[in-house]
């Protein structure tokens, strides 16, 4: 009964939303343009085995492209529940016997359905730059990046509740995640930052969600890991509790 | 004739505005029931209590035996809303909308596109909603509302924005609704629409209901004042229509008579008069006050305001 509408609702949603040109340009082109442009950079820089390296030009730029499909999936996720709320969409949608649920349900199907695509295009804008027979672990990645974004998800939804109105959506989920892969101990450690920050740092999904991915791209198994997917897990539980609370519908 | 809705005491205060003061009010099976009253009035707050999507402070509701917020989804799934200001996605296709709505319903839904044919939305399935005009989506949101082939349908302000056509149109589907021996509960600040289409309306203002009636009884309760105007060549005829005892005033400009009288016997013994003294009359019209009069008196306000 709860599932009731739920593929439908994903199919058109899904539907929906590449129909809009630039929503879908944002989301999914951006990313893997910014993967090929960073990772010409690194080539020349580095030479062209550079990717198999430690440091900057090994798992930091798929770790940092990942993030950045994540992050505006969310955020594309934050503008569009803003825009729903706000023409009523949401209330309209209520108003069936669809479950709260299942309304929210369909577009985090969506989101992690583009996060994969996305993803997959990275690996195949990639392939050039990885040295062939370079073992990477793209399942297990890609499931590592949709755990994280899973979670990211939850603090979209309550981004989502806070957000006045529609315009304010894409700015305010802007300033709230971006600022979120600074902290998560992609470019500094986190042990190098100050105490508060280093406190914030870990009630963000972000930072396990870095060690996750990156340790998995070094080719870690996921027992080393399952403390990373717990903390994910437990965070998204928090975040969902927090948006379950104040999220409004109207 | 038994009540698929009952109302007792609603009252629904939001942040720092009272929307609803006190709701008492019954709908009966089969009848189209109309909420009226100005923007603001709180009928929306009342049908959105009513529909289950807002939670009253107090007071007790009950829609077709079932308590709307407690059993809310058991409720979406045997009543047809149509809100206000709605919108769907911008770029969802009308024939889409009408299946996604056609399958979350657990009865059988009613066919999708012979609804899109009546509402004269036939040309129009593979449109964007963003594309659609105002009335069409407004017509679109009346096929959502009846896609499940509701028993109670519930109509907010339905005809808003449509032209006069579309929404003759509109009030024949509705007592095609009424006909197959559904329920109409809407709202509209439209008189002429609720003296048309509703069999009893009930009066809001301010968050109150004021009196609940047929249109008729309302108006003859309220306005009992009827008032014949006509010509007649006869200077003397307006002594004659002072001795009818139903009439309290006769005036007269260039042979035009205005007389005023109470009660719905006027008009009558008006005639009888004219016949009886032969008095040749060139122009007769009566003024039989309407909902629009009945609010007027009972608010002090227009309900245009």
């Amino acid at each position: 009964m709860m599932l009731r509408g739920l593929w439908k609702l994903t199919w058109i949603e899904m539907k929906v939303f590449l129909r809009e040109p630039l929503g879908a340009f944002g989301t999914i082109v951006v990313p893997v343009l910014i993967f090929v442009v960073l990772g010409r950079v690194a080539n020349l820089k580095f030479g062209a085995p550079s990717f198999t390296a430690r440091g900057i030009t090994g798992a930091d730029l798929p770790v940092l492209v990942a993030l950045l499909i994540s992050v505006s999936a969310v955020l594309s996720l934050v503008t569009i529940i803003s825009i729903y709320r706000e023409g009523g969409i949401l209330k309209r949608l209520r108003a069936t016997p669809l479950r709260p649920q299942t309304i929210l349900g369909a577009h985090v199907i969506v989101k992690l359905l583009l996060t994969a695509a996305t993803l997959g295009l990275m690996f195949l804008a990639g392939k050039r730059y990885f040295p062939p027979g370079a073992n990477v672990p793209w399942f297990s990645f890609t499931i590592a990046l949709l755990i994280s974004t899973w979670s990211v998800l939850s603090i979209g939804f309550v981004i989502a509740s806070i957000v006045p109105t529609a315009r304010f959506a894409q700015p305010i989920g802007a300033v709230v995640l971006y600022p979120m892969i600074a902290f998560s101990g992609l470019f500094v450690h986190i042990s190098d930052l100050p105490r508060v920050l280093r406190a914030v740092a870990h009630v963000l999904p972000l930072t396990y969600a870095v060690r996750l991915l990156e340790g998995i791209w070094n080719g870690d198994g996921w027992v080393a890991h399952l403390g990373d997917v717990a903390a994910l897990a437990v965070l998204f539980l928090l975040f969902t509790a927090i948006s379950a609370r104040v999220f409004r519908w109207e | 004739m038994h009540p698929v809705i009952e109302v007792s005491g609603v009252r629904k205060t939001y942040v720092k505005t009272v929307a609803v003061e006190e709701a008492t009010f019954k709908v009966n099976q089969g009848e189209i029931f109309g909420l009226i009253g100005p923007n603001g009035a709180g009928k929306t707050t009342t049908m959105e209590c009513v529909e289950g999507i807002r939670k009253p402070d107090c007071g007790t509701i009950a829609v077709l035996g079932l308590d709307p917020f407690r059993q809310v989804y058991e409720l979406q799934d045997r009543i047809g809303v149509q809100l206000q200001l709605a919108q769907l996605q911008k770029r969802i296709k009308v024939w889409e909308a009408v299946d996604l709505w056609a399958s979350l319903y657990r009865r059988k839904a009613v066919d999708g596109k012979r609804l899109l044919e009546q509402l004269g939305l036939a040309d129009k399935q593979g449109a964007w909603f963003m594309n659609l005009s105002g009335g069409q989506k407004q017509r679109l949101f009346i096929a959502l509302a009846l896609i499940n082939d509701p028993e109670l349908v519930f109509l907010d302000e339905l005809t808003t924005g449509l032209d006069p056509q579309a929404r003759h149109a509109i009030w024949d589907l509705v007592r095609g609704i009424r006909e197959r021996g559904k329920t109409v509960f809407l709202t509209t600040h439209l008189m002429e629409e609720a003296e048309r289409l509703c069999d009893r309306v009930a009066i809001m203002e301010h968050g109150r209901i004021i009196d609940i009636d047929t249109p008729d009884s309302l108006v003859r309760r309220h306005c009992p004042e009827r008032t014949v105007v006509l010509d007649a060549d006869d200077p003397a005829a307006g002594d004659h229509f002072r001795t009818i005892p139903e009439v309290e005033s006769v005036t007269c400009a260039n042979m035009r008579f205005t007389i005023r009288g109470r009660g719905d016997d006027l008009v009558t013994e008006v005639i009888h008069c004219l016949s009886e003294n032969r008095i040749r009359v060139t122009g007769f019209r009566t003024v039989i006050p309407n909902l629009e009069d009945v609010f007027l008196k009972l608010t002090g306000r227009s309900i245009r305001e």
